[in-house]
């Protein structure tokens, strides 16, 4: 009897848990599709015929996507958003946010719960077998953080010197690779090398441009002097995975918003206030879905 | 420097929503724990049937309910019904959903120990006195399980409000992601203001986890007399 109590449960328990893995990771183990299964993406006709769009967007990423103190939903993203809303469906207002997660925004789109993600969605392999990603709209790479008074300009300036990296970040994996030559001191928290920054135990500091850029513009006598270098990533919006009609209309509108220059005015509008006029736009914007 | 951080409160409408929020982890806690005293009470006096295929399904329930982490049932309720079933649930239909599948469960348990701890002379003493099954139970047993009922029920709930913080994962904004947002937004003007922040959502859980022990407490001693 207790035996095979035992083995029931753990029947019912292995099937659950195969239940939850093609949930939680949409593996190969459902052979009927090759991205696992998914519920139907509603068609661009559908989206038109009930005159909302649910856009999956960050809350809490600051200046991406993020809730001011009105509880109004701001940022870079959300900008864009907006504008699809109003040339898809004639209004800002027929845009509905849906608050997404990092860690589950492929989840969101294969179970239809969202229309698109625009939540500083970075494109990688993995993910561009799961969903369907547009056009790029920003770009991100590193950015070197260096006092005013001893400025480093170009990465060869930093032979020698101390480069202050986060452990774990991939401005550790770049300068260890790419870079030997140059001393790495590394900390485990943003805090703590802000911190050996401030009080001078490195000559610069190595992070995501964004990041650079934010801190050395509320930092006085600090600038982001090196604005991108390493790999580039691109960041795009992602539709579901097979929803081209989708995915084509946003391509085209990418392109078509380049003619105003319109991700310029976007940084202008949500980005600028945050990374300062330090920085060329050009580092971060792309038009047109782009990337030179 | 000091007054910086607690000012972020008082700007806009923050204050607002993190009451919001908190209604919010309220309200799922509240309306799961209803469900789950319901169902539980149902189940436990299922579970201490004699028949051993009765007790046997009530139990394979129990251990599925005890070995599934809270998180993974509402990712299958909220994503696996979409993309399995075509069922398109609400954030919050989804937490009530699994609170529920939960808290019957562990209700359950704790009304059937309940039922069981109560002595065998209990139910003679009462049959002695030529009182009806029906009698017995309304008079001498049910009122002896409340009693040890409210304590462990109320730790449940307790419990739940708490749990509340992990449905942010399927959407629904409860206070404890309000908190984030309020903390993001202000995060380069004001980078202090998460202690208040969090100071504050901790002040929330303990004015509405504080009332139910206290109330709890009451009801012990007025029912031991």
């Amino acid at each position: 009897m207790k035996k095979r109590l035992l083995s029931i449960i753990l029947g019912i328990t292995v099937g659950l848990g195969a239940l939850t893995g093609c949930a939680s990771s949409s593996s190969s183990s459902s052979a009927s599709s090759p991205v696992g299964a998914q519920a139907k993406a509603r068609t661009l006709e559908e989206i038109k015929s009930d005159g909302k769009i649910k856009i999956g967007v960050f809350s809490d990423k600051n200046p991406f996507g993020y809730v001011d103190s009105d509880g109004n939903i701001q940022g870079y993203d959300v900008y864009f958003a907006k504008r699809i809303g109003k040339d898809l469906l004639g209004s800002e207002e027929a845009v509905e946010f849906v608050y997404v997660e990092a860690a589950s925004r492929v989840e969101y789109l294969q179970s239809g719960k969202v229309d698109v993600i625009l939540a500083n969605f970075t494109v990688t392999e993995e993910r561009s077998e799961k969903v369907d990603f547009a056009l790029p709209y920003m770009k991100v790479a590193l950015g070197v953080v260096s006092p005013d008074a001893a400025p480093i300009t170009e990465v060869e300036a930093l032979k020698d010197k101390n480069l202050i990296v986060v452990k774990g970040t991939t401005a550790e994996t770049y300068f260890t690779e790419q870079h030997p030559e140059i001393k790495l001191v590394k900390y485990d928290e943003y805090q703590e090398a802000y911190d050996a920054l401030l009080d001078g135990r490195g000559d610069a500091f190595a992070t995501d441009n964004t990041e650079a850029l934010a801190w050395s513009n509320q930092n006085e006598g600090f600038s982001t002097t090196i604005g991108s270098i390493g790999n580039i990533d691109s960041i795009a919006p992602a539709v579901q995975k097979g929803n081209t009609e989708l995915l084509n209309w946003i391509n085209d509108e990418i392109k078509a918003l380049a003619d105003e220059s319109f991700f310029h005015a976007a940084y202008e509008a949500t980005l600028l206030p945050v990374y300062g006029d330090t920085i060329d736009p050009e580092n971060l914007v792309v038009e047109g879905g782009v990337i030179e | 420097m000091q007054d910086l951080g607690i000012q972020v409160l008082f700007q806009g409408t923050n204050f607002l929503r993190l009451c919001g929020g908190i209604w919010v982890s309220l309200r799922i806690a509240l309306v799961s724990m209803l469900a789950s005293i319901l169902l539980g009470i149902l189940l436990g006096s299922i579970m201490t049937s004699k028949n051993k295929i009765i007790r046997f399904i009530c139990r394979i329930y129990l251990e599925i309910v005890r070995i599934m982490p809270q998180l993974v049932l509402l990712f299958l309720v909220y994503f696996g019904a979409a993309k399995h079933l075509g069922m398109d649930i609400s954030g919050e239909l989804s937490a009530v959903i699994v609170f529920t599948f939960w808290g019957a469960a562990e209700m359950g348990d704790l009304v059937r120990s309940a039922l069981i701890s109560i002595s065998i002379h209990q139910y003679e003493s009462g049959y002695a006195l030529g009182m009806t099954k029906k009698q017995v139970f309304m008079r001498v047993i049910i009122p002896q399980t409340i009693r040890r009922l409210i304590p462990s029920a109320m730790n449940l709930l307790t419990r739940m409000i708490k749990t509340t913080s992990l449905v942010v994962l399927i959407g629904v904004v409860e206070v404890v992601k309000v908190g984030k947002q309020v903390i993001d937004a202000n995060r380069y003007t004001t980078p202090d203001a998460a202690i208040w922040i969090y100071g504050v959502i901790f002040l929330m859980y303990f004015a509405i986890c504080f009332p139910f022990s206290k109330a709890t407490s009451i009801l012990e001693r007025r029912l031991k007399d």
